[in-house]
């Protein structure tokens, strides 16, 4: 008898075995819960054109409307249609949301295991990014868009330059403790390339560390637009994202709460997603951490 | 001492038939399945076992220092001067841990607090059971420190653990242990992380110390040599349960249950040459999370007969002060 | 600990001297003609080139940096566009509300996160836990700004308990400079007590399950004790590093928050110069808050040694 059989044997038999979704929905309720809701939220942005008026019509006569059967969330103080904006509001926080995490993941991951590869290169990027992370989100991001004027293009750059440094640290630490390993110095002295120990060994290495940190970043991201947006300096005004409703709405709070609220739970439902996915996908790949639990 | 006229008389601690269970994410593991002994007053009773056998849970059962939410003890009773410990509130078993039982660890490396100084953790637990003020109780831990033969006790009190060497630590722990002057103390392999040379010497100190205060002491160890050098009565473990209980004369001399034997013949014996190779138990301990059919030790037993493997052997007295969990002891105990 | 500290230092300054390029960059580097984008768009050539000449913007860059680096290390900071104040007077005339926000928040979220943290970790998997764990997580979730709005509803314009907005100088008296400031803090001390509470749990939940907690409790400790003495202690480490790099997130909540109660510090200061392409001050906030967030963790860091008798540098 050996260790093997014996823990093969004391695993209780009979149990049920369940497979695919149900099985991650049992074991792993908030990816289920924050994938799906997520998914949703896509679908919803996606899909705004076919259950939503135009969300730049404006109707003088109906400022300020309460909600009504009409307009289901209610008018703002130019007369736009709540439901519609905040359905087409969806896409911008998404959009940037997205492209910044998938962004910042590439440029992090290559810093990341260049860094983790060149000692030279390693200390004078690190030194930068100790620079970069010193000056706070905001305002580096603030002093970014400010150059050149609002638009969802330097936006999504400006994210990306905030929140490299953090993702790039991720990925050296991570490189850094598998290059150690012997399967890669294996791979080395058995004469494989440096590129090829890299795309083979070291990448698939920083994949759960990644995927957790694209959650993180995707919450962050959406975040700084929607605060950028709402301090004047984000999305050009005329497009309708969170942030922008929020701002230009915020004098009438008290006459027409819907049109601050409906954004702004929107945009705290739409992180609340993301924000669990990216809990669940730790819990996922860091069992240590989920037994603790 | 009054605690030495009562030794080997007065019954101290009365466990019977003390059950504990782990549960897991999808099993319960039976660490204990109903055990029952005594410890008598001043008595040093040996507790041995292969690693997993369940001493450390019986230690921790007794003080109820199990894992709060993975481990719960679900039967039996442990009796500490007739009053069961398992029935206490909280707080007056909070009364009991340190002042009247106290415990000393296997890691001294990691047991003791590493943001406080020595002198600070063995002055605390005089302060919980005392009414000592904290100049009277930092004395008591230098007259402890002095009593486990720390050298410099006045500047040893105020240095933190890892400002000290792994054999000083136990001293500390000692200390601790004994400063509330227990009539128990529980030592959960207090050794085993030393290095040899320090062995022996904490070893010398915890026996000296003993005969000094008069406190019972159960001693849990794999080391049959150890068991040798410090107990009178011994306890033997496996899976669980208890295989033999015998006097320390009694259990070297003929050990009643294969798997003491199986024990005595893996300790490397000083007398016979080096070159012997030792034999050691084939097989493994058993999963305790099924349950077990027979004689847990069936498998593993070169003994074994048909009734072993349908029979759990319950422990039966062979002689006097001798009892033995098998159904061959007479057997085994012949030869 | 002298040699330490000396290290540290210089590694301090290595950071800040790379926080002062990147800073510096930013604007030389920026698409277009710096001095037409700070002149703006009604600018005549003649106003353009005045004020290239006033920056020194005819000069090569690495003569341009020892210039303003020079300038910004002798305290000078220069002069706003907008306003033709100095830079560093705009700021401190700026400073009081921001520092009050600042600290009150800290207090706020430090007792409030540490005590919810302890109590999760007690009872882990419990109902408390659970609780706090998911109101952790919703936290996260919920930006600054929102979780404003929705607290001047309520509690301002519905209720009327508390102003809607605006800021007291506290020699106005200290009543009234402190219910001004309940709702912002309020707001703002949302993520962190969130941050603070999770990172106390994880803390503490790796010490809980220590060996000499176990001695601890063999000893006789009460549960109190063995939270806030015993663990507490040794969970400090963590805690105290996430307070400190939780600052920089602090100063971007500042900024927001500001503009949603109308409090007139740095954050608002910095809003407005971005709105008038006022980039001396961009400048002098930025340096400012990035020197803030590196001594800030330099403090911490020396901190440690209080807390941890392991540490010693």
């Amino acid at each position: 008898m050996s260790l093997l059989s014996a823990s093969a044997e004391a695993a209780p038999k009979g149990r049920l075995q369940l497979s695919g979704l149900p099985r991650l929905a049992r074991r792993h309720p908030l990816v289920f819960i924050g994938g799906g809701l997520l998914a949703l939220l896509i679908i919803l942005a996606l899909a705004a054109p076919l259950y939503a008026s135009d969300p730049l019509n404006l109707y003088p006569f109906k400022r300020l409307q309460p909600l009504s059967a009409e307009m289901w969330l209610g008018s703002d103080n130019l007369g736009r249609d709540v439901f519609a904006r905040t359905a087409f509001g969806a896409r911008i926080s998404l959009l940037v949301g997205l492209t910044s995490a998938a962004s910042t993941v590439l440029t992090g991951l290559l810093v990341g295991i260049i860094a983790g590869y060149n000692r030279r290169f390693d200390s004078i990027a690190m030194r930068i990014m100790d620079g970069l992370m010193s000056i706070p989100t905001i305002l580096l991001a603030l002093a970014l868009v400010s150059l050149t004027g609002a638009g969802i293009g330097i936006l999504i750059v400006a994210i990306t330059i905030t929140h490299t440094p953090g993702t790039a640290r991720l990925v050296r630490s991570v490189v850094l403790g598998v290059r150690e390993r012997p399967y890669v110095e294996a791979a080395l002295c058995g004469g494989a390339r440096l590129p090829k120990v890299l795309w083979r060994h070291i990448l698939p290495s920083t994949i759960p560390a990644l995927m957790i940190q694209s959650a993180n970043l995707c919450a962050s991201a959406i975040m700084t637009e929607a605060g950028l947006s709402f301090l004047g300096v984000g999305v050009p005004p005329e497009i309708p994202s969170w942030g922008n409703m929020i701002s230009s709405s915020r004098l009438y709070l008290p006459i027409a709460p819907w049109s601050v609220f409906a954004p702004g739970i929107c945009l705290a439902v739409t992180v609340l997603a993301v924000n669990l996915l990216g809990d669940g996908l730790r819990d996922l790949f860091d069992p240590r951490a989920t037994r603790r639990r | 001492m009054q605690m030495q006229k009562l030794a080997g008389n007065d019954v101290l601690l009365d466990v019977r038939d003390l059950e504990t269970h782990f549960y897991g994410e999808e099993s319960v593991t039976r660490a204990l399945g109903g055990i029952s002994f005594q410890v008598r007053s001043g008595e040093t009773l040996g507790v041995v076992g292969e690693s997993g056998c369940g001493k450390s849970v019986t230690a921790l059962s007794i003080l109820r220092l199990l894992p709060k939410l993975t481990a719960r003890t679900v039967g039996g009773e442990i009796r500490f001067h007739g009053r069961d410990l398992l029935k206490l509130s909280p707080r007056e078993m909070r009364q009991i841990r340190g002042n009247r039982i106290a415990m000393i660890f296997q890691e001294p490396m990691t047991s003791l607090n590493p943001v406080y100084t020595v002198g600070h953790q063995i002055a605390e637990a005089v302060q919980i059971h005392t009414k000592a003020s904290r100049s009277d109780a930092m004395a008591k831990a230098r007259e402890m420190l002095r009593l486990v033969r720390i050298a410099d006790p006045e500047r040893r009190v105020n240095n933190y653990p890892h400002e000290m060497s792994g054999g000083m630590r136990q001293r500390a722990m000692i200390a601790m242990a004994l400063a509330c002057s227990p009539e128990l103390l529980i030592a959960d392999e207090p050794t085993t992380a030393l290095d040899v040379t320090i062995q022996a010497q904490i070893l010398r100190l915890i026996v000296d110390l003993k005969e000094h205060t008069g406190t019972a002491v159960m001693f849990i160890t794999h080391d049959l040599g150890v068991v040798a050098e410090t107990c009178q009565r011994v306890i033997v473990m496996y899976a669980g349960r208890i295989a033999e209980q015998a006097s320390v004369t009694d259990l070297f001399a003929r050990p009643a249950h294969p798997y003491t034997q199986g024990l005595m013949r893996s300790v490397p014996d000083r007398r016979h040459g080096r070159q012997r190779r030792l034999p050691e138990i084939p097989g493994i301990v058993p999963s305790l999370r099924e349950p077990i059919v027979g004689c847990s030790f069936a498998p593993r037993c070169p003994f074994a007969i048909g009734i072993c493997r349908e029979k759990t052997p319950t422990l039966r007295d062979i002689g006097p002060g001798h009892a033995a969990a098998c159904f061959r002891a007479e057997e085994v105990m012949g030869g | 600990m002298a040699l330490y500290v000396l290290r540290r230092l210089v590694s301090t300054i290595a950071v800040m001297a790379m926080v002062g390029i990147f800073i510096f960059l930013l604007l030389r580097l920026a698409p277009g003609d710096p001095a037409a984008i700070i002149a703006g768009d009604t600018a005549t050539p003649e106003m353009i080139a005045n004020i290239r000449e006033k920056l020194g913007l005819n000069e090569p860059l690495p003569v341009q940096f020892a210039h303003w680096a020079h300038s910004i290390l002798s305290g000078n900071l220069g002069i706003s566009i907008f306003t033709g104040r100095p830079v560093l007077e705009l700021i401190s005339q700026r400073l009081e509300p921001t520092i009050s926000l600042a600290i009150l928040t800290m207090i706020l979220s430090v007792t409030i996160g540490v005590t919810f943290g302890i109590l999760a970790a007690w009872r882990a998997g419990g109902l408390v836990d659970r609780t706090l764990t998911a109101l952790a997580t919703l936290g996260f979730s919920v930006p600054v700004f929102v979780v404003g709005f929705f607290l001047i509803y309520f509690f301002a314009i519905r209720t009327r308990w508390l102003p809607v907005q605006g800021y007291q100088p506290i020699d106005h008296g200290f009543g009234p400079w402190l219910v001004q400031l309940i709702l912002p803090t309020m707001t703002l001390a949302l993520v962190y007590v969130a941050l603070i509470a999770r990172m106390t749990r994880a803390s503490m939940l790796e010490v809980l399950s220590e060996d000499y907690m176990r001695t601890a409790a063999a000893k006789g400790v009460s549960s109190y004790s063995m939270l806030f003495h015993h663990a507490l202690k040794n969970a400090g480490v963590p805690i105290l590093t996430v307070i400190g790099l939780s600052f920089a997130y602090l100063i971007s909540g500042v900024v927001i928050t500001e503009t949603v109660f109308n409090i007139p510090g740095v954050g608002r200061l910095v809003v407005d110069a971005i709105n008038n392409r006022d980039y001396p001050v961009i400048q002098g906030v930025l340096i400012l808050a990035s020197g803030m967030y590196v001594l800030i963790n330099l403090a911490v860091d020396l901190a440690y040694t209080l807390i941890d008798p392991r540490i010693r540098y």
